[in-house]
């Protein structure tokens, strides 16, 4: 992880700070930083989204292409992750400094949606042990300022809201052999439900006191964080806790009830933000990184 | 041949421009803030992003440091979205490799590298949705992360590409007009003096025609010269308006 190098007086200034609930840039310790979040940006994917938390920069993209279903589940399609961290955001990552990081985080989303409310994948089916649609997520990690994997399944939700897969038609014909038929209309498209889909949520253990949304100074001085990803309704999908100090049982209790708390809130403001973007249609100006 | 008509008779290109006419650019600089330089561009539909970061000091072994001047480090990498089919890998294939020496070429030839002797200056460049013209666009993008970067060089670097259908030269190829399969030609250019930084053509050309597309790709950069002076100017008046002066 890209990581920045902090004196001791800057450790102890920042401890204590959180130990009377007041953060470095003055927010509590339950408090996220502003978000901006913007879909459809990039126009060869089926849906996209770009999430800034801070200086955390994470570009989405999110490709439907036909495939075959995986043997043991046969009437469902699927999905595929992908992380690059790209030397943007520090030139660790160049060449394949950035690939542990990235299988970390891909493992990380592989296991959050690896359940069967996250997405409805029977919608994907074509028809079944044939074909079906394969989502390929790819992450695009463009600048680091702390607290990655919120930002990224934030990104992944938007992008996933933003996706449009083309309707097909399986006509048969008297042989028995298939044919796919694409609709003639580009914007006839089915759309995912992201009721379902959850967000991390990390919590980094400071002192004795865990805080939501660690930038990338707080990071140096936590040993030890829990991942936690949890859906709109406040189910916890996955849990996986990082770092290389330890966390005693009553305080992951703890940061559990705090990350439900969090989790809820936040699903709720990015429910709110998707469907505004949404509704200002096709004639919505698009920012991009230009503005 | 039938299909798709690349030049019409009224001298129109499959999305409208005439022949010697650019795509919209669109540019910004200063676009990250953790990085030394960053820039953002946009030439049509494609969009480049370029982060620099340096002069630094050399990572990795010390032996590759050179005495009087600083090391370009170039890397080029494509998002798997960026194109039709999807990528499988975004950077470390051939193409990626060799675009990255192309760039180094060029940077090297602009850069002012013997003012920081025994350092590292590298250049990132991203390809967030692929167009035609990616190399173009990249130059274009690297030079002004390179000037928000505050490194000093010897003049902007300018880059077009130009291709030749039917008698004419056409500037700023699009990914159909790169598909089609006719030459194409790759032009990075120092616009104050007129010198070239890299030249690259694929595809055969009689050297007859070879003049006229050169001269073409050569107004092309000095247009796009003219917009990202224009950019830097309007970066450095907002910068200095949030400065207070």
């Amino acid at each position: 992880m890209a990581s920045v190098a902090l004196s001791e007086a800057e450790k102890v200034y920042i401890v204590h700070g959180v130990q009377e609930d007041l953060r470095v840039d003055g927010r509590s310790c339950e408090d996220y930083r502003s978000v901006e979040v913007e879909t459809d940006v990039v126009s060869n994917t089926s849906g996209s989204a770009r999430v800034k938390l801070g200086h955390t920069d994470i570009l989405v993209g999110v490709k439907a292409e036909m495939g075959t279903p995986k043997l043991e589940k046969p009437s469902e399609g699927y999905l595929e992750f992908f992380v690059d961290c790209s030397a943007n955001a520090t030139p660790e990552f160049e060449g394949r400094g950035g690939d542990d990081l990235g299988t970390e985080i891909a493992n990380t989303l592989y296991r959050i949606f690896n359940n069967k409310s996250s997405v409805d994948l029977k919608s994907l089916c074509i028809s079944p042990r044939e074909h079906c649609w394969v989502l390929y997520v790819d992450v695009l990690l463009l600048e680091c300022g702390g607290n990655l994997f919120d930002a990224i399944s934030i990104a992944v939700k938007a992008a996933l809201f933003n996706t449009r897969i083309p309707r097909v038609r399986v006509l048969e014909d008297e042989e028995g052999s298939k044919d796919i038929e694409l609709s003639d209309d580009p914007y006839d498209c089915i759309r995912l439900s992201v009721e379902n889909v959850p967000c991390i949520v990390t919590l980094c253990k400071i002192g004795y006191r865990h805080v939501v949304d660690a930038t990338l100074q707080e990071e140096a001085c936590s040993l030890a964080s829990l991942l936690v990803s949890v859906t709109s309704k406040g189910v916890v999908t996955c849990m996986r806790k990082v770092g290389k100090g330890s966390l005693d049982p009553e305080s992951i209790f703890e940061m559990m009830e705090t990350s439900k708390r969090v989790g809820k809130v936040l699903h709720t403001s990015l429910q709110s933000i998707l469907h505004k973007e949404e509704s200002l249609g096709p004639k919505r100006q698009k920012v991009g990184f230009l503005g | 041949m039938a299909g798709l008509e690349l030049l019409s008779d009224q001298g129109y290109r499959v999305d409208g421009r005439r022949a010697g006419e650019l795509r919209k650019i669109q540019a910004r600089m200063g676009v990250f803030a953790q990085a030394d330089g960053s820039a953002y561009i946009e030439q049509g539909n494609t969009k480049a992003l370029a982060v620099v970061y340096g002069p630094h000091e050399i990572r990795g072994s010390r032996s590759r440091a050179l005495p009087d001047r600083a090391l370009v480090n170039c890397q080029y990498s494509s998002a798997t979205f960026s194109t039709g089919e999807r990528k499988r890998r975004p950077h470390g294939d051939r193409k990626s490799c060799e675009m990255g020496l192309q760039l180094r070429q060029t940077f090297e030839a602009a850069i002012l590298t013997q003012l920081h002797p025994r350092s590292q200056i590298d250049i990132y460049v991203q390809v967030l949705q692929a167009d035609g013209g990616t190399y173009a666009a990249c130059v274009n993008a690297a030079t002004l992360a390179v000037l928000d970067a505050g490194i000093p060089m010897r003049d902007f670097v300018c880059a077009c590409s130009a291709g030749f259908v039917e008698g004419t030269a056409l500037a700023d190829l699009s990914h159909v007009e790169e598909a089609a399969g006719g030459p194409q030609l790759a032009l990075a250019l120092l616009p104050a003096s007129g010198q070239i930084a890299l030249l690259e053509m694929d595809a055969r050309l009689h050297e007859d025609h070879l003049e006229r597309v050169l001269e073409a790709a050569a107004q092309a950069a000095r247009d796009v010269h003219t917009l990202l002076d224009h950019v830097v100017r309007q970066h450095v008046r907002e910068a200095s308006i949030l400065l207070g002066d």
